[in-house]
């Protein structure tokens, strides 16, 4: 795939804080209507890569490509403008704040002089967390705010909120991190739906069998570095686990070099 | 949290019909401490209706607050914006100070009132954009930055006006002397107390309704999900300096119109009373919460303080001991009902 073909592509991005590496030289495409699992040890820079594609930090070199243009002067309002939403790992929630503006954060439903439709942001986040959510606790109004919520109804908000802007790629950054069984098959579902609209996503997660589960493809990272880029049709989930471990143990994935 | 397509955009829902009495629940639920801060400011006058009803049954009284505290209480409203984010600003008095000066020195040398009133908020939104950009490019913590520019601006007022006041008697031919300062309905109703009036309803908007208001209750609670929701937390930063900065030299036009002289130590003492207004107002020293009512019903009960406290019979001495009383009882019980609700 070239950078003008594929939804999204990177080039030789670097990354690091101060002195600190933390991505080498990443080159990634992602097609449309493909669920992408960026899968790796903590610390191997997952977060950081989702960042720079969002625009949160800028690369210390490198390009982005996005629906076939490059990307100068990214930033988290432009990507989301041409069509990015995240659910960060930090969920990026304001806690004091009620869920009809944490809803709408940053892209604010409003008139030309910038005032918020505040009834129609009221009424969205109302159909959206009884709906799309399914949040039947009369505990939880569109008034709450966000502190008095569970991790799984915060996670929920985060989700809702990151598949209401109509996005082409969707990113999820362990978004199933401290949910119970149930929540977390919610959000496995959300990522089926993401394929079954002709969307794209990349999926971040620890479990090997929801990763397996929902996507197309695995790129594992490792120390800042792709060390591999399997599809799921080469795979069977056994070897993608038996690779996960091999990497995990000898630093490399294939076998050859373990030895060596 | 499961579904299909059709529910991630599209139809709108129908408003849901409430029942009146979870309305009202609800209604206080959201703002107990606009509430609590009406109470005080109730409980405070009937105290002195019934110290001294000889005073403030008349109507002198009130004509003299409504003329008085405007001067910081536009300020107070400002301010509102910064301690919001998090941020503290201690610079404004002396902003004030060094921005009359400019409107005095302006006015005496081309006779403009409108002249002077431009290049004084000029010089506010400038030195506030100063405070801003040390805060959110330089990255020093607020409180530190404005000791800083607090003594800057005081010094730069002092070495300008070498220590002498400026007559401006003749602000008085102005029209927009009484636009700024003149008196409605035949000495009733001072103009000063109309626009604070108007400033409180156009930045409570600013602060509920707009975009703008929205990002300052965002960043102030967590900047880093405000970045990455695409808020320029910078940029929101230093736009409620320059607020503040602005807000200062307009309130220092209104003080100077109102007394038609300059001095140099112009908005000293105003920095506590002012900071007082919001803390009592409810607005949260951590961010993220805060309230344009509450300040505003916050500048009535300081701005009537001393003079109450004065006209029920007690000396002068009680007043700090008083404003200290009411501080901390109020910021306590705030304290207590946010602890409690959530
Ligand atoms: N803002 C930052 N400043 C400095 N170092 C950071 C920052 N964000 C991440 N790092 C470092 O970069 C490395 C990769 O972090 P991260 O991308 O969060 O990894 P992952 O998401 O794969 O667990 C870690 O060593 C982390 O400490
Ligand atoms: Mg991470």
């Amino acid at each position: 795939m070239t950078a003008s073909e594929s939804l999204l592509s990177l080039r030789r991005i670097t990354k690091g804080f101060g002195k600190i590496p933390v991505l080498h030289e990443i080159d990634l495409d992602i097609g449309s209507n493909e669920i992408v699992a960026l899968v790796g040890d903590n610390g191997a820079g997952k977060s950081t890569l989702i960042k720079v594609i969002t625009g949160v930090h800028s690369p210390s070199s490198g390009e982005v490509w996005f629906k076939g243009e490059r990307r100068n002067e990214h930033s988290v309002k432009r990507s989301r403008e041409i069509g990015i939403e995240t659910v960060y790992q930090e969920r990026a929630l304001a806690d004091q704040q009620a869920l009809w503006r944490n809803m709408f954060a940053g892209r604010e439903l409003t008139n030309r002089f910038g005032f918020i439709d505040v009834a129609k942001q009221k009424a969205e986040t109302e159909r959206l967390l009884r709906r799309q959510m399914g949040f039947t606790s009369k505990a939880i109004t569109i008034d709450s705010e966000v502190r008095g919520l569970s991790g799984g109804e915060k996670q929920g908000v985060a989700i809702g909120r990151a598949l209401y802007f109509d996005a082409d790629l969707i990113i999820l950054d362990e978004p199933t991190m401290g949910l119970s069984l149930k929540e977390t098959t919610r959000v496995l579902d959300f990522v089926k739906d993401i394929r079954r609209q002709g969307k794209s996503a990349i999926f971040i997660d620890h479990n090997i069998f929801h990763v397996y589960d929902v996507c197309d493809r695995f790129v594992i990272l490792d120390r800042g570095r792709i060390a591999g880029d399997f599809r799921k049709e080469e795979l069977s989930q056994p070897e993608l686990v038996r690779k996960m471990l091999l990497l995990a143990t000898t630093g490399s994935l294939d076998e050859e070099g373990a030895q060596a | 949290m499961s579904g299909g397509s059709e529910q991630v955009t599209g139809e709108a829902v129908a408003p849901q019909p409430v029942a009146k009495g979870r309305d009202w629940a609800a209604f206080v639920a959201a703002h107990k401490i606009q509430i609590a801060i009406t109470l005080i400011l109730v409980g405070l006058y009937s105290l002195f209706l019934t110290g001294n009803p000889d005073v403030f049954l008349r109507y002198d009284i009130y004509r003299s607050f409504m003329s008085t505290m405007p001067f910081f209480g536009i300020m107070a409203l400002a301010m509102t914006f910064v301690v919001t984010l998090g941020e503290m600003d201690l610079s404004f008095p002396s902003v004030m100070g060094f921005s009359t000066w400019v409107f005095g020195t302006v006015y005496v040398s081309s006779e403009s009132f409108l002249l002077a009133l431009l290049a004084c908020l000029l010089v506010g939104v400038i030195a506030g954009l100063g405070n801003g950009l040390l805060v959110a490019k330089v990255g020093i913590p607020s409180i530190v930055a404005t000791i800083g520019t607090m003594f800057l601006w005081r010094g730069a007022v002092n070495m300008a006006a070498e220590g002498k006041g400026i007559a401006l008697v003749s602000l008085r031919e102005s029209p927009l002397h009484q636009v700024f300062v003149g008196r409605l309905f035949d000495d009733v109703l001072p103009m000063q107390f109309v626009w604070m009036v108007a400033i409180a309803v156009f930045l409570g908007l600013i602060y509920r309704r707009h975009r703008f208001g929205s990002h300052v209750l965002f960043v102030g609670d967590n900047a880093a999900s405000a970045a990455m929701m695409g808020i320029k937390v910078d940029r929101v930063k230093i736009a409620c300096f320059m607020l503040v900065g602005g807000f200062a030299a307009l309130a220092g036009v209104f003080l100077t119109s109102e007394v038609t002289y300059f001095w140099p130590s112009q908005g000293d003492g105003m920095l506590l009373t002012t900071l007082a207004a919001v803390f009592i107002g409810g607005t949260s020293v951590f961010g993220g919460k805060g309230t344009l009512y509450g300040t505003f019903i916050g500048v009535l009960i300081i701005g009537s303080l001393e003079a109450g406290i004065v006209a029920i019979g007690l000396t002068g001495f009680y007043v700090q001991f008083l404003y200290g009383l009411l501080i901390t009882v109020s910021v306590s019980i705030y304290a207590l009902l946010l602890r409690r609700g959530g």
